[in-house]
Parts: C-alpha cells; sequence; structure tokens
C-alpha cells in the first residue's frame, strides 16, 4: 500500500524529516507515536503534498506509484486521504457542496458515474449519523464555527464519503470525550477492510484499545526509532519516550 | 464647463416637457458651474474620468430599436419598465399596477403628477454630494416615478430595466428615477442596467432618489451588468424618515467606469439602513463605489457590508464614509468591507471615513484586503477537488454570504449562476454551486 524509504522533508529550510522509513500493508493498521514536534504532523503534510513542504530526500509509494510527483488532488484521486489534526475553516463554501465536488472528482477518477444530488444527499446524511454529527452541519461552512471534535467528526465523514485506499488519522482523537472517542473508533472500524490501510497517528494509548493496530511506530527527531506490536504502545504510555534512544 | 455633453444638453431641451425646463434650466446653471473632479479632488483621487475625454451625442429615438434579447436580465413577475438608450420601450414593459401603487414617466405625467413630481425631485439630493448631479438635471427630459400610497404593501417588485444598446458612435443617457414611499408604506424596487456588448461608450448619468416617509419599507436592488466600455457614474440618494427602513442591494460588474455614489441621509428617529454591496471589476475595469450615511438624528442605525473581487489587473475603490452629527446619539452604525484580490496586479482602494461628533454612538468599522487563502485552497485539493474548482469555489464562497442573504428569491436565482459563472472558464467548475 503505502512504501517510504529514507524520507527527508524540510519546512521553511528546516529540516525535520530525516529519514524515515515505513511500509505499510493492505488492511493494515499502523499507529503512530512521538513526542511534540517529531514531525508526525510534517509526514503527513509531506504526503499530501501541502506548499511549503518540500522533500529534500527519499521516496513514497501509494500503490506502486511515486505520490511526491503528484498534485495534491492526484494523491486524493489515487486513494489517499489525510484527517488534518487542525481542519481548515473556510467560510463561504458550504459542507454540501464541498464534499460533492470532493466525491464526484474522487469517483470520476475511478470511472465511476457521478451520483446524482438524491443518491448523494442520502450517503451523506447517514455519513453524518454514523459520525454523530447533526445533518444540518451540511449547510454551514467548511468547518466554519465547528467545535474541535466536530471539526474531527467532520473529517472522519468525509472519509467515509470518499472511500480512500490509505487513511491518515492526525490525532484525530485529541480533545475528544470517550464517547466520542467511541464514536471515532467505531467510525474507523466499520470502514477496515483488506483493501484500506490506515495510519493513526495518536498521543494515547485508548484509541488503541479500541481499534487494534498491526504495528506501532515511535516517531522521534524525525525518523521511526522503533516499531513494535501493540505491548509497545502499552510501554510507551506506561514510560514515556525518554528512554528511547534519539529523542529530542 | 467642458463641452462634451453639448449635443445631449441640446437634445434634451428639445424633447422635454415643458414643467422640466426650470428643472434643466437650474440644471444648466450649475453645470456651467462646475468643475470636473480630477486626480487632485479627494473623492475621485483613485478614479480618472478619462473614458469622458470624447464626445457624446444623444442617443436617436430609432437607434433604440435594436434587439435587447441577449441582455439578461432577472424574471420577475412585477410590473416592469424597459428603457432601451434612454428611451421607453412600450412593447418589452408590462404588468398591471396593483392598488397604492403609482408608476408614471416623467413624459407622461399628467399636471397634478407634474406639480408632486416637481416637488420632489432633488430633494434628496444634498448639493455637492454628487458633481453629475446638475448635468443630470441639465439633460433630464425622461424619467420615472414611483409612488407608493400611505399603509399600501406592494409584494409584487417592481422592475424597471435600463438598457443600454450598441450604438456606432458614444453616446451619453440621463437616468433618473424618483421614488416617494408615504407613510407604513412598503415596496420591493429592483434596478437593472444592463448592455449589448458592441458599438461606442455609452455613458449613463444615473440618479436614483429614495424618499421614505414615517415607518416606510423599501427593499432596493441596483445591478450594475453593464460591461465592456460602459460609463456609468451615478448614485443613489435616499432620505429617511422617523422608523423607515432601506434594505439595499448593490452590484455592480466591472467596466471601463463605474462610480456610484450611496448617499443615506437619516432624517427622522428610529431609521435603519443596511446596504449591501459586491463590486467585481477583472481585466483593466474600474468600479467605485462612494457610500456616505449621515446620521443627522438619535437613534438611527446603519449597516453596510461590501465586498469586492478584483481581478486582473482591475482597480476597485471603496469609500464609506459615516458621518454621526453632534445631536444623533445613540446611532449605531457598522461598516465592514472586505476585499480579495485574484492577482498581483489588481488594485483596491478601501478607505472608512468616520466623523462622529456625538459622544454616545455605537460605530465599528473593518476593512481586509487578502488573496485566496492558499491553505484552503491545499485543503480543498487534499480532498481530490481540482485546483482550478477550488479557487472558483472560494471565490464564490468570498462572496456567497451575501448572495445568500438576498430576500427576493428571483433576484437570487438570476444572481447566483451570473455571478458563479463570473468567476469560472467554464460550466463545469461551477457545478457544485449552482
Ligand atoms: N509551517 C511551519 N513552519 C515552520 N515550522 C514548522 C511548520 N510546521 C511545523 N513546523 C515545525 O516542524 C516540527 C515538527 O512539527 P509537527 O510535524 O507538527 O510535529 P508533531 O505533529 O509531531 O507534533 C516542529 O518543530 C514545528 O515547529
Ligand atoms: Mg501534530
Amino acid at each position: 500500500m503505502l512504501k517510504i524509504d529514507n524520507l527527508h522533508a524540510s519546512v521553511e529550510n528546516k529540516a525535520i524529516l530525516k529519514g524515515l522509513d515505513l511500509t505499510v500493508g493492505p488492511g493494515e493498521v499502523h499507529a503512530i507515536m512521538g513526542p511534540n514536534g517529531s514531525g508526525k504532523s510534517t509526514l503527513g503534510h509531506v504526503l499530501a503534498g501541502r506548499p511549503g513542504y518540500s522533500v529534500t530526500a527519499g521516496s513514497a509509494q501509494l500503490l506502486g506509484q511515486d505520490l511526491l510527483t503528484l498534485d495534491t488532488e492526484e494523491r486524493a484521486h489515487l486513494g489517499l486521504f489525510l484527517a488534518y489534526q487542525y481542519p481548515v475553516e473556510i467560510p463561504g463554501v458550504s459542507n454540501m457542496e464541498f464534499l460533492k465536488a470532493s466525491v464526484d472528482a474522487v469517483r470520476e477518477h475511478r470511472n465511476e458515474a457521478a451520483l446524482d444530488s438524491v443518491t448523494f444527499m442520502k450517503q451523506a446524511r447517514e455519513a453524518c449519523k454514523a459520525v454523530d454529527l447533526d445533518a444540518a452541519f451540511l449547510k454551514r461552512g467548511v468547518n466554519e464555527g465547528f467545535s474541535g471534535g466536530e471539526k474531527k467528526r467532520n473529517e472522519l465523514m468525509q472519509m467515509m464519503l470518499l472511500a480512500p485506499k490509505l487513511c491518515i488519522m492526525d490525532e484525530t482523537d485529541s480533545g475528544l470525550d470517550i464517547d466520542a472517542l467511541q464514536v471515532v473508533a467505531n467510525g474507523i472500524n466499520a470502514m477496515r477492510s483488506g483493501e484500506r490501510s490506515f495510519i493513526l497517528v495518536t498521543h494515547y494509548q485508548r484509541l488503541l484499545n479500541f481499534i487494534k493496530p498491526d504495528r506501532v511506530h515511535v516517531l522521534s527527531g524525525g525518523r521511526i526509532v522503533k516499531s513494535g506490536d501493540h505491548s509497545l504502545a502499552l510501554e510507551l504510555e506506561e514510560r514515556g519516550y525518554a528512554w528511547l534512544e534519539d529523542v529530542a | 464647463m467642458s463641452d462634451f455633453m453639448q449635443q445631449a444638453l441640446a437634445a434634451a431641451a428639445r424633447t422635454a416637457p415643458a414643467w422640466l425646463e426650470p428643472v434643466q434650466a437650474r440644471g444648466r446653471d450649475a453645470w456651467s458651474k462646475t468643475a470636473l473632479p480630477t486626480r487632485k479632488t479627494e473623492a475621485w483621487k483613485y478614479t480618472s474620468l478619462q473614458p469622458l475625454q470624447q464626445t457624446f451625442s444623444a442617443p436617436a429615438t430609432e437607434s433604440a430599436r435594436s434587439p435587447l434579447d441577449d441582455i439578461p436580465l432577472p424574471a420577475l413577475d412585477g410590473p416592469t419598465l424597459v428603457f432601451a438608450d434612454g428611451h421607453y420601450r412600450a412593447e418589452l414593459s408590462h404588468g398591471e399596477l396593483p392598488a397604492g401603487l403609482n408608476l408614471v414617466r416623467f413624459a407622461d405625467a399628467n399636471s397634478e403628477q407634474a406639480a408632486r413630481i416637481a416637488a420632489a425631485l432633488g430633494s434628496a439630493l444634498q448639493p455637492g454630494r454628487h458633481v453629475f448631479a446638475p448635468l443630470n438635471d441639465a439633460t433630464l427630459a425622461d424619467g420615472v416615478f414611483l409612488e407608493v400610497a400611505a399603509n399600501a404593501h406592494i409584494d409584487t417588485p417592481v422592475h424597471i430595466a435600463w438598457l443600454t444598446t450598441g450604438q456606432n458612435e458614444s453616446i451619453s443617457i440621463t437616468q433618473r428615477l424618483l421614488v416617494c414611499l408615504a407613510e407604513n408604506s412598503s415596496a420591493t424596487l429592483v434596478e437593472s442596467f444592463a448592455n449589448t456588448a458592441t458599438g461606442g461608450t455609452a455613458f449613463t448619468n444615473g440618479i436614483t432618489e429614495l424618499l421614505l416617509a414615517r415607518g416606510a419599507q423599501l427593499n432596493h436592488y441596483r445591478l450594475h451588468l453593464e460591461q465592456g466600455d460602459a460609463v456609468h457614474i451615478g448614485g443613489v440618494h435616499a432620505r429617511q424618515e422617523a422608523d423607515s427602513l432601506l434594505n439595499g442591494f448593490h452590484l455592480a460588474l466591472g467596466s471601463a467606469l463605474k462610480r456610484i455614489d450611496l448617499v443615506v441621509d437619516h432624517q427622522g428617529s428610529g431609521a435603519h439602513c443596511a446596504l449591501d454591496g459586491l463590486y467585481l471589476p477583472r481585466g483593466t475595469e474600474t468600479v467605485d463605489y462612494h457610500t456616505c450615511i449621515e446620521h443627522a438624528v438619535p437613534h438611527c442605525t446603519s449597516q453596510e457590508r461590501f465586498r469586492g473581487i478584483i481581478a486582473d489587473e482591475a482597480t476597485a475603490v471603496f469609500n464609506g464614509r459615516i458621518h454621526i452629527h453632534p445631536q444623533a446619539q445613540k446611532t449605531r452604525a457598522e461598516l465592514s468591507n472586505k476585499n480579495l484580490l485574484t492577482s498581483n496586479k489588481a488594485e483596491i482602494n478601501t478607505k472608512p471615513e468616520l466623523e462622529i461628533y456625538a459622544d454616545d454612538v455605537q460605530c465599528a468599522h473593518g476593512a481586509t484586503v487578502a488573496q485566496l487563502d492558499p491553505l484552503a485552497l491545499h485543503y480543498l485539493r487534499t480532498r481530490g477537488v481540482p485546483r482550478e474548482e477550488a479557487e472558483v469555489m472560494l471565490s464564490y464562497g468570498f462572496i456567497n454570504e451575501l448572495v445568500e442573504a438576498i430576500a427576493q428569491p428571483a433576484v437570487q436565482a438570476f444572481l447566483k449562476p451570473l455571478l458563479a459563472r463570473r468567476f469560472a472558464r467554464d460550466a463545469r467548475l461551477t457545478r457544485h454551486i449552482l
């Protein structure tokens, strides 16, 4: 699914990722943990092609295609989805228009017919329901005035409608109460399949109680410094990151 | 005074009804003493009158027969008056007048109506507020008088379309509308200005006067859809008595030059006006809105929301003056002006101009200038929306709030696609907005 080799990337001439390797197989769930500022969000942004984030060395392939030479929208068409740690507010653009434009663009790329608006509305309402978001949010500006938790659920709703191949969830669990966390976890679990992989960026082992990861990695100083199974997350919760080599 | 309008002045004097002669004479006299503004004139600092450096003639009656089918206009079901090149076109005008509404052309006014028009005409125009007003008076041969009787509520919108057609020479057109709403009456008025794309410059000198008596309510739309070489210098001058309500929506697509002055004079306590406006110049077009709200008495409110999207090498000016007189305590005045520049060569000159002489007032104002938010653009693209479509969505999104706030459904239905397509190369790019 995803193969990252020796990835180096910088933001505003500051090196952030310094030789990151990561391979995620189809259907797998990987958790990435690590101290604040270690580059977890940067990894997601680099893979999504955010302006200002430049790759200085290394490679990243999604489904055998070189991600790094594609435009941002082409990466989405290929099946990449990044759920933002801090989703962007776009006043004036309705959530509904935005979702329909996204879904149509992605479907078009898969050679699927555009959904008629009735079918789309139905799907959008179902997705809202699945993430416990009132359908009234569809009419609002994209993330405009949403609370932190509502933004996270809006990201998840988009993910459900777009049915991507690789989902990177950047601290989707941060700031959620236990009920909301359960909703998010259920949503993710419902989407798991042999053809879809997940990278869960999280600080909290509690999310991993709901979603069993295949692998757990520690990102520190711009590299994966340790990998293991679920027990690594438990150990990190217990001991923090200081015992690991390379911790900044 | 320069003589670029000589022929139009002479033609107007020949065709006007006799009772307008004193108005014309007054106008000629004032115009002869008027100096055309230059870039040194503060209120014209950013706007050049270069497009007026040519000779304009009065359009011939027969030349106003050209087909008007290709001019898009809102489809409204109320009474409609159509003027082409300043001449009334009866065959394009239609609609029954509901009880309480009087709609009469100056040229058709009987002596009693003429007396009422003459008494009210110009009374909302403050001396010196409108440099071109004397020229409008001097060339005035026909106009429209819209009158609503006390306590009458006119639900169907009145539509007046002022069109200019392609002519071979540059023409000047005088537009004049006088609106009198008697006590506690209400009405909706749509003014559309539009043109066909060919021929010489059409210079429209337009003045709309709105007189709102105590408790009257007017929803007013003034849509400047003229494009290309069109020059429009004009404005709306409103006088509001106590507890009256004026809701204005103003739109200006760009053209060679548009300068619109909106002046609202609060003369009675409890009056409120809300003005929304959009201006969208592109290419090398210029749009200049000057608003001026006079708060002369206590307990009035005003709210202005103007947004501009300036593309290519276009220029826009927004000047929002709020004048709160010493006795106008408890005034609440809000002014917001937001601008989006979609190119490095686009220019906006925005200036709030506050003159506050009363101490117990609330006055909020803000002006912003921004470019398309790169992060918002990227976010849309991470969801698969192609860049070009994302740019259209963000541009339209910038004005969407004001479009959604349009109360008259037919006007909104007309403007939404027209505005969205303004930002898009082809219809595919607007399919998710419309
Ligand atoms: N836009 C930016 N400009 C400058 N520095 C940035 C920017 N974004 C992130 N950084 C820096 O990159 C480092 C990694 O940040 P980030 O990837 O957000 O960390 P994490 O998500 O692991 O907390 C931090 O030192 C942060 O300050
Ligand atoms: Mg982060």
